[in-house]
């Protein structure tokens, strides 16, 4: 076995908790079965939603696609069993935004029954572009939590340079642990994923990381990595070491830029979940149907992890896992830390669902009342990223947003280590999320009016232009009437028989020159009367 | 109705503001056990009326002010408030003088800037200059330790001296006080007096104040104690103490004659009670780390300058609160460097 070297670093706070992880790592993951009913949002990823490409009614077999792409950063979503569509529909689905999104719903038909695969014999040898192509079609998207679609995060920018891949199995969320489980029963599928996405960036370096209250799936890791030059490190366990920014900086001591991403320092991230996918993706072409789960918490009598279909409802999850939920008990969907709280157990899971928390009281100690804030600093020594949290929590409050962002608050990665500690009991990232949704609107807001200012700049401008050339129309015809007017009064004069017409001339030429007069005086009134007016126009244009 | 609640479920560590404020308190028990033991029962006697007091005032403000009474006062902040004035008053000071101190601190000092978490200066600390200034006289006549002493000052000698104003049927209470050691430095000074001369006297002892470097050393002990239950950081102590000794180091060399040593400085008069428990007051004090270090640096070389040449026998008060003042200015320059900006790793 290769003794591991390497230096680690430390980022700035983070905090130890109880890791609560014992309760769902005691029993093998096992499938989760299938649902009567499968709802699949067609946006599970960040990027555009994919467009539904079957209707209602359409049979559908297990691993068929049923919502297309609908942009580079997008992926495709399939039917994760063989049954028939029902609906295609906006339904609630757990995602930040709380918003509804279209679902295609699915009433199985319990056969699970496959489409036809295309797997890639000799995937070792494939060129890049093809492995691209087929996770992309597999509509793989990171499954550590933020669903970024990977195939995206494979094709980094062609200036830079990468030369780093880093598989993230840290895990440091309390409860969690459906990576810890994939690691100790699947390495190889870790592994070989790991060698399919170092094909695809031609990379040498490979780290994989995972905190060491791992130590099963260390060893497992270690194992199936001998022999192909991927370095399998433990790290310290403190939270939120599984944040991209935190594990990259306790692995190689860089810092990705604020605002920036991994590839701008040569490094490309990927979680163990989503290399594993990979692998069977390339390896029998099977697309991202299903995903480990865990379900745990004090709410639940047999926390455990499942292997579940994507779009099983988290009702049929917790009764695989023998629930006795009361009303105070809590459904979060993630951890405790950074997780979404559920209203209810309908909703479906989706492929970043890395755990169903049915949280009681117990679970989650001291949601006492909310005291003032004392200064005591505790945030400034945890914040992970070297925040000033109640900084920002002050000027939250006031709304003076403004200040806020020169405290950085787009730094703040809601990580929750403020929260955590915080005698005073207050709900910090709440704040911060409140902060900067606003701003967002603000931007948004601002954006719109320079937008109708421009428009009504140039609808202005227009309307210049337009009463600019009617008067130089005019003057012009006046000139020519005019001209006109005296030719025909010299042809008066030398014909005698053209009387009728030098009248008609002369009736022309008076109308026409009542009409200048009278346009003379308008325009010295308009002159006279609406001069700032004029001015305002001129200076607004 | 939205799927999923908006909330954010962050779990907690087990801790709050009054368990703050009470381990706060239980730092203080030792040296509150010396300092009654050295200075009569006065001290301890003071130290509840102090409290009591404390307590009154903020349930009234709280009642006027409409915010819920109950589970604001017990957070604790208000007793630690009327404890810490308390302990920095002279053991006998008549009981008005104590509920004016504390009643300008819990009322002007607190909840007209809006109560915990609002005031911008140290309570105690207001408390504690506003009699200074009003009652100078009063707030220097400090009781003699017991070693000093000819007579045995009795529970009921202490409080008839606070509440009636005598001790022992008739004796004045200016019978059992004295000026306190670093006030008899400033006096002796002044005599022309080299300092070697004046420590001989049996008003000091072998680090500070006779007696007073067993309350100091008290204090000492609790605040390492907080500073190890993370209540407080390492940061203001440090920077005071050090702050304080380095200039005083730097006198003393140059003319040892004129100038105390860094460790009479430091075990005298409120620099121990000053580092430990009343500049940490987080609300006033600076929040970021180097900001710290900075403030508490500031405390000590102003509390040097006020003892040496300003005149107070005494300048912790003053100085905390002008630290106070320049608290806000010290922390916007001293923001720590965030992830991911500029290329220095912190």
């Amino acid at each position: 076995m290769v003794a591991t070297t390497r230096k680690l670093h430390h980022f700035h706070g983070g905090v130890h908790m109880p890791g609560h992880k014992e309760a769902s790592t005691r029993l093998p993951v096992v499938d989760a079965g299938i649902p009567g009913r499968i709802v699949i949002a067609l946006q599970q990823h960040i990027g555009a939603p994919a467009e539904p490409v079957v209707k209602v009614g359409d049979r559908v077999l297990k691993g068929q696609i049923i919502g297309r792409a609908s942009g580079y950063v997008s992926a495709p979503v399939h039917a994760s069993t063989s049954g028939t569509v029902t609906a295609i529909e906006p339904l609630p689905v757990p995602h930040p935004s709380g918003l509804n999104i279209p679902c295609v719903v699915i009433e199985t038909d319990g056969e699970d029954r496959w489409a036809e695969l295309q797997p890639l014999e000799g995937y070792p040898e494939a060129e890049p572009d093809l492995l691209r192509a087929r996770i992309r079609d597999a509509g793989i998207v990171g499954l550590g939590g933020a669903a970024f679609p990977t195939a995206v995060k494979l094709t980094p920018p062609a200036d830079a340079a990468i030369d780093t891949l880093i598989i993230n199995g840290a895990e440091c969320e309390p409860y969690i642990s459906c990576d810890d489980m994939l690691m100790r029963e699947r390495p190889e599928e870790v592994i070989q994923g790991v060698v399919i996405m170092r094909r695809i960036l031609g990379v040498r370096a490979c780290i994989v990381g995972l905190e060491d209250n791992k130590p099963e799936a260390f060893q497992a890791l270690q194992a199936a990595a001998a022999g192909t030059g991927i370095e399998v490190v433990q790290i310290p366990t403190i939270y939120p070491t599984g944040g991209e920014k935190q594990l990259i900086k306790v692995l190689t001591g860089k810092e990705v830029p604020s605002r920036g991403i991994p590839a701008q320092i040569g490094i490309v991230c990927q979680n163990v979940a989503t290399a594993a996918a990979v692998y069977r993706a390339v390896r029998f072409g099977e697309p991202l149907i299903s995903r480990i789960v865990t379900v745990t918490g004090g709410a639940v009598r047999e926390p455990r992890n499942l292997d579940t279909l994507i779009g099983t409802p988290m009702e049929h999850l917790l009764d695989r896992c023998d629930p006795h939920l009361t009303p105070e008990d809590k459904l979060i969907m993630g951890g405790p830390m950074m997780g979404i709280p559920l209203r209810d157990g309908s909703l479906p899971t989706v492929k970043a669902t890395n755990c169903l928390l049915a949280a009681t009281p117990g679970d989650q100690p001291n949601q006492g009342q909310t005291m003032p804030c004392i200064r005591c600093g505790e945030c400034t020594r945890v914040c992970p990223v070297n925040l000033l949290p109640q900084q920002m929590y002050w000027h939250a409050r006031a709304r003076e947003f403004d200040k806020i962002q020169d405290y950085n608050l787009f730094d703040c990665i809601e990580c929750g280590c403020c929260s955590y500690v915080c005698p005073s009991h207050i709900p910090l990232v709440q704040y911060y999320r409140f902060a900067k949704t606003e701003i967002w609107d603000q931007e948004r807001e601002k954006k719109k009016a320079d937008l109708a200012r421009r428009r009504h700049e140039f609808k202005q401008m227009r309307i210049e232009r337009e009463k600019r050339e009617k008067a130089e129309r005019h003057k012009a015809a006046a000139a020519r009437a005019a001209a006109k007017t005296n030719a025909g009064k010299a042809d008066a004069g030398k014909a005698a028989g053209g009387a009728k017409t030098a009248t008609d001339a002369d009736k022309q030429a008076a109308i026409q020159a009542a009409m200048e007069r009278a346009r003379a005086k308008r325009e010295a009134a308009a002159q006279a009367g609406a001069e700032p007016k004029q001015t305002a126009n001129d200076a607004d244009a | 109705m939205q799927a999923i609640d908006l909330r954010t479920p962050h779990i907690h560590l087990d801790s709050s503001v009054s368990l703050a404020m009470r381990r706060v308190l239980y730092a203080l028990v030792p040296a509150l056990i010396v300092q009654t033991w050295l200075f009569s029962w006065g001290v301890l006697i003071n130290v509840l009326f102090a409290g009591l007091a404390a307590v009154a005032f903020e349930a009234l403000m709280l009642r006027l002010r409409s915010r819920p009474v109950g589970s604001y006062l017990a957070d604790g902040s208000v007793v630690l408030t009327g404890v810490l004035l308390a302990m920095a008053l002279p053991p006998l000071s008549p009981w008005w003088m104590t509920l004016i101190g504390v009643g300008f601190a819990v009322v002007f000092g607190k909840h007209l800037y809006g109560g915990l978490g609002y005031n911008p200066f140290n309570p105690a600390m207001l408390g504690y200059v506003l009699l200074l200034i009003c009652f100078p006289l009063e707030m220097t006549s400090w009781v003699a330790p017991r070693m000093l002493l000819e007579m045995n000052i009795g529970v009921t000698d202490a409080l008839s001296a606070i509440f009636l104003g005598t001790i022992h049927g008739g004796t004045g209470i200016d019978a059992v006080t004295m000026a306190t050691p670093l006030d008899s430095l400033k006096v002796q000074l002044g005599l022309a007096r080299t300092v070697q001369e004046i420590l001989e006297k049996p008003t000091f002892g072998i680090l500070g104040g006779r007696g007073w470097e067993f309350v100091d050393l008290a204090l000492l002990g609790g605040g390492l104690w907080l500073i190890w239950k993370r209540v407080i950081g390492w940061h203001i102590p440090v920077a005071m103490l050090g702050a304080l000794a380095l200039v005083a180091m730097i006198f003393n060399l140059v003319d040892p004659g004129r100038y105390a040593t860094p460790l009479f400085h430091v075990f005298s008069g409120a620099a121990m009670l000053g580092a430990f428990f009343i500049a940490t007051d987080p609300v006033s004090a600076c929040t970021t780390p180097r900001g710290r270090l900075v403030f508490g640096a500031g405390v000590g070389i102003l509390t040097y300058i006020i003892r040496t040449w300003g005149g107070y026998p005494d300048g912790v008060a003053f100085s905390v609160l002008l630290m106070n003042m320049a608290a806000p200015t010290i922390d916007y320059y001293t923001q720590p460097r965030v992830y991911g900006h500029g290329d220095k790793a912190p």
